[in-house]
């Protein structure tokens, strides 16, 4: 009863369960009119210039052709076709980039803690250098002073005859695919499984028994086995390797890397793999010191201490920060925009600059991003948990 | 002397470490760099790389570098197009940050004192650069007796704390009006301004005025209040989940269409504005970090004293919060320091923008190296003075030893 009449006399504006809503309901009115104001203000603007939002551009034929693309594109595609070139090229640039920068991070990062001298000091002034400079910075030095400053064509530089570089382009050795090729790759998946069954078979027994069963040796001996078979079969070798040649005004064969997707991929793993040798360095401290005069008290040797004791542990520390690292890595890919390399942003600036749809196209990059942000981040977790699962 | 006694005088003293051994140098070489097979193959092959690479960019620095370029285009360089006569405003604009930083380190020592220092360093380093003006030779000698006679007075009187704390809030808007001119002196438009300048405009107002936006997104992503919780979580992970390029993009493109015909505003305040917004949502997030690192007692404790919510959080949690993540926020102030080189790319002319337009000019031809490598040098000495800073004020803060 009197709690009733206390509640009743408070006036609203104090009333403990009134406010709270109260302050939500102000904030999303403002929240609201701000997003009216912007968005009446957009379409008045679109209208003086005779303008209405909508998708239907994608639809119309884009008039630009794109230097490097992974599927068919011609100027007569549509707009539509071309931003899926550009994001197809980001996944492109960012799958080899992480790639790429896992593995050099890695080898500095371990570098870093190395007890040779000239390692550590090499890794670190690496680790300094290239973590201080802006990206794009490096993304232009690579560009217009390496891959841009490279001789003309007719007078390209070459290394042992197969790699040329000129400034339009990096040539190097491709692979072509022979007749035979889809027969090598399934003896490859069969023999990857059998050797991958036989190597836990003989662990398995090599626990049991305490003897040695030499598991290496058997699945590097059942692999072997597959490949002749498969050579046997098919009397021809799995890729046809494809040497470029200097043929007048361009080259014959090889794969041809773009000025600007190289200076890009380059910068993109120099500058990535600098923050990953940090956490790999981060990762592999954390782990106590115990563990490792453990593993030496029980005789085994550096590298295998590195593989067996030390990264299993450390991943786990690890594998947080580095998705973020390689969630930098799809964002920075945007860069791109600045060497002309046409990726998801360089499509979208063409694109714009030729349709004036502004707010269509920022927004389609802006939801590719985030989807793409999502999955990155959606697999990483998976891989977490996977290996947070190994704990007790 | 009992079992209590005896324990409490093990917790006095602090283990010393071993005496140090005295090694020669064959001893050390064969310690570091030939201790196995390995190591000795490793050895040779570090070695060869880093003795090319290093011969020959030394060989490049010395011989081959055509560094007139850098000597010609200075001043562009470092202040843009910012019209010659009025210059003495950058270099008052100089000299008060001279006179704050000498009185800083007489008050406080420490990290700033450091970092003083280094300032002082840079100064004598251009100084005795052979391309620079007798006017900037003047400037920079007064700024370097500045800084030392604010020094002395910083450290006599250590009252004057106040007064240098306020100097430094309101810097910035000084440093503008300076540079603005704002109708007293002559107006000086935007457009005007550049090189590692703008570079520092833009990161400086980014930071500042990413602060309360970020702390209210902080506050607002751990509210209980569903709407003000839900805005927060969508607009921190929309901007983190997209490049910056895209948002410079939206900044350059999009707000002059939002905000209608009345409202203008030039390419450099929407580039900044670009940059608050980004950086707001990377700072509410470590915000966020050192929110939850304060214990649970400290807000109850607050409570129980009867503190409303505001004052609690004015006065006894962020205060805690900040001080947590300040190692954190420098780490991202360095991030951000380095992407303001990304407004090259919407056509403003930073330091980078200035690089960009030094090498299109036929008249520098094939000096790409040079400009880019002088601009990279810029960014690094900056850079690693600011995460020296950080490393100091991580050890300064006992963050994360506790």
């Amino acid at each position: 009863m009197n709690k009733q009449s206390s509640s009743t006399s408070t006036p609203f504006w104090r009333d403990k369960r009134i406010i709270p809503i109260l302050i939500q309901i102000i904030f999303a009115v403002i929240v609201i009119l701000a997003a009216v104001f912007l968005f009446t203000n957009a379409l008045a603007s679109l209208r003086q210039i005779g303008m209405t939002l909508g998708f239907d551009f994608l639809g119309k034929m884009a008039s630009f052709d794109i230097g490097d693309k992974l599927i068919e594109f011609s100027s007569t595609d549509t707009y539509g076709r071309a931003f899926i070139v550009g994001i197809l090229n980001t996944i492109k640039v960012a799958f080899i980039g992480i790639i790429l920068a896992t593995i050099l991070g890695f080898i500095v990062g371990v570098s870093r803690l190395s007890t040779n001298w000239l390692a550590r000091v090499v890794a670190t002034v690496y680790v300094e250098i290239f973590r201080n400079t802006p990206l794009l910075v490096q993304i232009f030095i690579w560009f217009y002073a390496v891959f841009l400053g490279f001789p003309t064509i007719d007078k390209s530089l070459n290394a042992f005859g197969i790699f040329f570089f000129s400034n339009r382009g990096t040539v190097i050795p491709w692979f072509g695919v022979t007749p035979s090729s889809l027969i090598w790759l399934i003896f490859l998946v069969v023999g990857l499984v059998l050797s991958f069954i036989l190597w836990k078979i003989r662990i398995k027994q090599q626990v049991e028994t305490g003897k040695r069963k030499y598991p290496i040796y058997y699945a590097i001996g059942a692999m072997i086995t597959t490949l002749v078979i498969a050579w046997i079969i098919t009397l021809e070798s799995p890729l046809s390797l494809s040497l470029p040649t200097f043929a007048g005004r361009g080259y014959d064969g090889g794969y041809t890397i773009n000025p600007g997707f190289g200076a890009l991929l380059v910068a993109l793993v120099m500058y990535t793999a600098s923050f990953i040798a940090e956490i790999v360095r981060g990762g592999i401290l954390a782990v106590s010191k115990g563990q490792v005069e453990a593993a030496k008290a029980l005789g085994l040797k550096g590298p295998t201490i590195l593989r067996l004791v030390i990264l299993p542990q450390a991943i786990r520390i690890i594998i947080p920060p580095l998705t973020s690292q390689y969630l930098n890595l799809i964002k920075n890919s945007s860069l791109a925009a600045a060497v002309a390399y046409q990726e998801l942003v360089g499509v979208g600036i063409t694109v714009l600059s030729q349709t004036g749809r502004s707010i269509e196209v920022i927004s389609i990059v802006i939801l590719t991003y985030l989807s793409m942000s999502l999955f990155t981040s959606l697999l990483m977790n998976i891989y977490n948990k996977y290996s947070q699962l190994v704990e007790r | 002397m009992n079992n209590e006694e005896l324990k409490r005088e093990d917790l006095r003293t602090p283990i010393e470490a071993p005496p140090k051994a005295s090694i020669g140098v064959v001893e050390w070489l064969k310690k570091n760099l030939f201790s196995s097979w390995i190591n000795t193959i490793l050895t040779i092959v570090f070695g060869t790389i880093s003795f090319l690479i290093l011969k020959n960019s030394i060989e490049w620095v010395i011989f081959k570098a055509e560094w007139y370029v850098i000597a010609a285009n200075f001043k562009l360089l470092i202040v843009g197009q910012y019209p010659l006569e009025e210059l003495w405003r950058v270099w008052i604009c100089l000299t008060i940050v001279s006179i704050l930083m000498g009185l800083s380190s007489g008050i406080w020592k420490g990290t700033i004192g450091h970092l003083t220092m280094m300032i002082t360093g840079l100064y004598f380093i251009i100084l005795l650069l052979p391309f620079v003006s007798t006017e900037t030779r003047i400037w920079l000698i007064v700024n370097i007796i500045i800084i030392g006679i604010s020094y002395v007075i910083g450290k006599n009187r250590s009252s004057l704390n106040k007064v240098t704390l306020i100097g430094w809030a309101l810097m910035l808007p000084i440093v503008i009006f300076l540079l603005d001119g704002f109708g007293i002196f002559d107006h000086v438009g935007t457009n005007l301004w550049g090189g590692f300048l703008l570079t520092l405009l833009i990161a400086v107002v980014a930071i500042v005025f990413s602060f309360p936006l970020g702390i209210f997104l902080a506050l607002g992503r751990r509210s209980k209040l569903p709407i003000i919780r839900w805005f927060s979580i969508g607009y921190i992970e929309l901007i983190r989940g997209v490049p910056l390029i895209t948002i410079l993009f939206v900044a350059q493109l999009m707000l002059p269409l939002f905000l209608g015909n009345d409202i203008e505003i030039d390419n450099v305040v929407r580039a900044m504005v670009g940059f608050t917004l980004f950086t707001a949502a990377y700072l509410a997030e470590n915000i966020r970090g050192g929110l939850q690192s304060i214990s649970r007692g400290q807000f109850e404790a607050a409570e129980a004293l009867g503190l409303n919510s505001t004052v609690k959080m004015t006065f006894i949690i962020l205060p805690q919060a900040l001080r947590a993540v300040i190692p954190a926020i420098v780490g991202l102030f360095i991030g951000i320091f380095k992407d303001t080189s990304l407004v090259a790319i919407v056509g403003l002319t930073d330091i980078l923008g200035i690089g960009k337009n030094i090498i299109s000019n036929p008249e520098f031809l094939g000096t790409q190296m040079e400009v880019f490598l002088f601009v990279a040098l810029v960014f690094l000495i900056f850079c690693n003075m600011m995460s020296y800073a950080s490393r100091r004020l991580e050890s300064a803060l006992g963050v994360g030893k506790r």
